[in-house]
């Protein structure tokens, strides 16, 4: 089936065994982005990236260029580049870390030169030990070929690139809380306003915090043209994406597809993509964007990839993350499983979130074990209410970051799609799928 | 006298060289202390302090924040086992059953010889390899029930030993070089900017009250 003749932008080397290596990525056109940059204006350069209408692909989806040039008035002083990848069954800057290191640093030199800046930091998440390893040594081959360092290929531009590991927090995802960690301290959110590190970031000095798979874009974009990046896709989505798809597929893995002109459908059943449910069983729900989105039915897989479609139907796009769960799934197991989740990772700043989670992950806990109460139901969604008044999405934020607030979206699908099955684990006294 | 080997303390007073500001070497070398110890000693959290410029209490604070800091001994070999939804999915949850009746320990415990600790992890971002499960923070793909026993084998028997390095090795590839770009031509040049933006927004200010 095809799926758009869009080129590999991101995933052009990963055929190759040696893609990490410095001999390949150079064999394969690499550092050329960085060598033409010099030739532009920084100013040049960043229009660019603005041309190209990059969205960022950490989960916010705030576009790349925009955030640029909210500095413009402020220089920056820092850039730091969020590989902290922790949104559950995301995995896709996992593979870029590992397998073509070099241009998530060629992204990160050129993205400095038009920024300005003389020192750049990446944060990895520190359970990526192998991808630390392979990103470290992938710097020492840049060091050692100029390309990163004093006076780059004789351009008079210096930045020097630091790998920093993370120690295994969910929320130095959160970009403030990700300064808070790379500043030595517990990784709590910043309260808002300001809403940017541009503003005040690291050690309170303006700072862009971009993503790992967005730093990758950027080198096909400076050799190609915003233009040309702008050309594939659609609406506000340019560009292609990597998706993550986990769960219930044949074929789960990380796939580059163009944005827009490919659907969940597509991504989901295509042979040469997630090839089908396993087992021939039927589609039950997918979450379209991270443990953070709403999830979908299967009356939702027709709809594109694109952000504001995806949006508009009610959810996101989040990380670039699908989670397939077929008609074997125990739906309130996987909503428990994911308020778990939020429950350990809640930082404990916020009452909502800290009480509220761990509250929802009891009530989940006891229903799921057959200790529920048909009240039960609406206590859950009372909780979420408090946690996020009306329940709604875009959600409402009580909290001083967005953890809070994506708590409810499991156990608010959960109960809306299927609840019906919420009522036999009460009445039964137990799991039905047990 | 340091708690550090000479080679430990010397890697430590690079880490803290490449930053801005020593605080931000402070988890860099709380894994540093890991690898030298297996564990986050006290004595260690002292030196860090001092490396950094902030107090103990503020590097336990820290440490005590994040999943892969430990202020207690743990196994040779920490064994992290994903239960989160994709993994779960993938029958986590009866790997880690099965996990915890063969290491005779519950998640979050320790062998009485030492050698494992069994850790409930929160998801890898190794997704298409399901259940997921990190020995010292390695990959070592999907996990049956029998693959986990053969694994576990393998680690008691050596066998991995060079794949999997002993608990608190995080990153065996060092930095080859310090900082390049002239650092005191950076500072002088954010002085600049800084003279000039305040010379540009002071002669706004007078624009505006005339």
């Amino acid at each position: 089936m095809a799926i758009t003749d869009a080129p590999k932008i991101i995933t052009s080397r990963l055929g190759h065994d040696d893609s990490y290596t410095l001999e390949r990525y150079l064999a394969t056109g690499g550092y050329s982005a960085l060598r033409k940059a010099f030739t532009m204006t920084p100013e040049a350069v960043a229009a660019e990236v603005d041309a190209a209408s990059l969205l960022g692909r950490g989960g916010a989806g705030f576009p790349a260029g925009r955030k640029w040039s909210m500095l413009r008035k402020n220089p920056v002083t820092y850039l730091v580049i969020n590989g902290d990848e922790s949104e559950p069954a995301t995995f896709k800057d996992h593979l870029l870390i590992e397998r073509d290191p070099h241009q998530i640093i060629e992204g990160v030199l050129i993205s400095a030169y038009a920024l300005q800046v003389s020192q750049a930091f990446v944060y990895l998440r520190g359970e990526f030990a192998f991808g630390l390893e392979r990103l470290q040594a992938a710097l020492n081959e840049a060091y050692e070929y100029g390309a990163v360092g004093a006076d780059i290929f004789g351009s008079g531009f210096s930045v020097d690139v630091v790998v920093h590991p993370g120690a295994g927090a969910y929320i130095c995802g959160e970009e403030t809380a990700l300064l808070e960690s790379l500043e030595g301290k517990r990784g709590f959110p910043r309260i808002k306003p300001p809403y940017f590190p541009a503003a005040i970031g690291l050690y309170g000095e303006p700072t862009v915090v971009n993503n790992v798979e967005t730093m990758a874009n950027i080198p096909w974009i400076v050799n190609n043209g915003g233009a040309a990046f702008a050309a594939l896709g659609g609406g506000r989505s340019t560009g292609t994406r990597l998706f993550a798809l986990a769960g219930h597929v044949r074929n789960p893995g990380t796939y580059e597809l163009e944005m827009v002109k490919t659907t969940f459908r597509d991504l989901i059943y295509s042979p040469s993509l997630g090839g089908g449910i396993r087992n021939s069983n039927a589609l039950k729900a997918f979450i379209p964007g991270g443990v953070s989105a709403p999830w979908f039915g299967p009356e939702h897989v027709d709809l594109p990839l694109g952000q504001d479609e995806v949006a508009e139907a009610g959810s996101m796009l989040g990380s670039g993350s699908v989670v397939v769960m077929d008609s074997a799934s125990c739906m309130v197991r996987a909503a428990w499983r994911i308020t778990k989740f939020f429950f350990r990772e809640s930082c404990g700043q916020c009452t909502p979130c800290r009480e509220g989670s761990g509250w929802l992950e009891r009530i989940m806990h006891r229903i799921e074990n057959g200790a529920g109460r048909e009240e039960d139901l609406d206590l859950l969604m009372d909780l979420c209410d408090n946690i996020s008044p009306g329940v709604a999405w875009p959600p409402q934020q009580t909290t001083i970051c967005v953890l809070g607030p994506s708590i409810p979206s499991s156990i608010a699908s959960g109960i809306r799609m299927f609840r019906d099955e919420f009522l036999v684990h009460v009445k039964e006294g137990g799991c039905p799928f047990d | 006298m340091s708690h550090f080997n000479p080679d430990t303390r010397a890697r430590a007073e690079e880490l803290v060289a490449l930053y801005p500001q020593p605080r931000s070497a402070l988890i860099p070398l709380c894994h540093l202390a890991q690898e030298h110890d297996g564990w986050l000693r006290l004595e260690a959290m002292e030196e860090i302090a001092g490396l950094c410029g902030v107090t103990a209490a503020e590097v336990q604070g820290t440490a005590t924040f994040y999943d892969m800091l430990h202020t207690e001994p743990v196994g040779t070999y920490v064994l992290s086992v994903c239960t989160n939804i994709a993994c779960m999915l993938g029958g986590a949850l009866e790997l880690l059953e099965h996990a915890e009746q063969r290491l005779g320990v519950r998640a979050g415990g320790t062998t009485s010889d030492g050698m494992f600790t069994l850790h409930e992890a929160e998801c890898l971002a190794d997704c298409d390899r399901t259940p997921c499960v990190q020995v010292n923070h390695r990959y070592v793909g999907a996990q049956t029930p029998e693959t986990f026993d053969t694994l576990l084998e393998d680690l008691q028997s050596g066998k991995l030993a060079d794949a999997v390095p002993s608990h608190g090795t995080l990153v065996r590839v060092r930095r080859s070089v310090g900082l390049q770009a002239d650092r005191a031509a950076v500072a002088a040049e954010r002085a600049r900017t800084a003279e000039a933006q305040a010379a540009r927004a002071a002669a706004r200010g007078a624009e505006d009250s005339s």
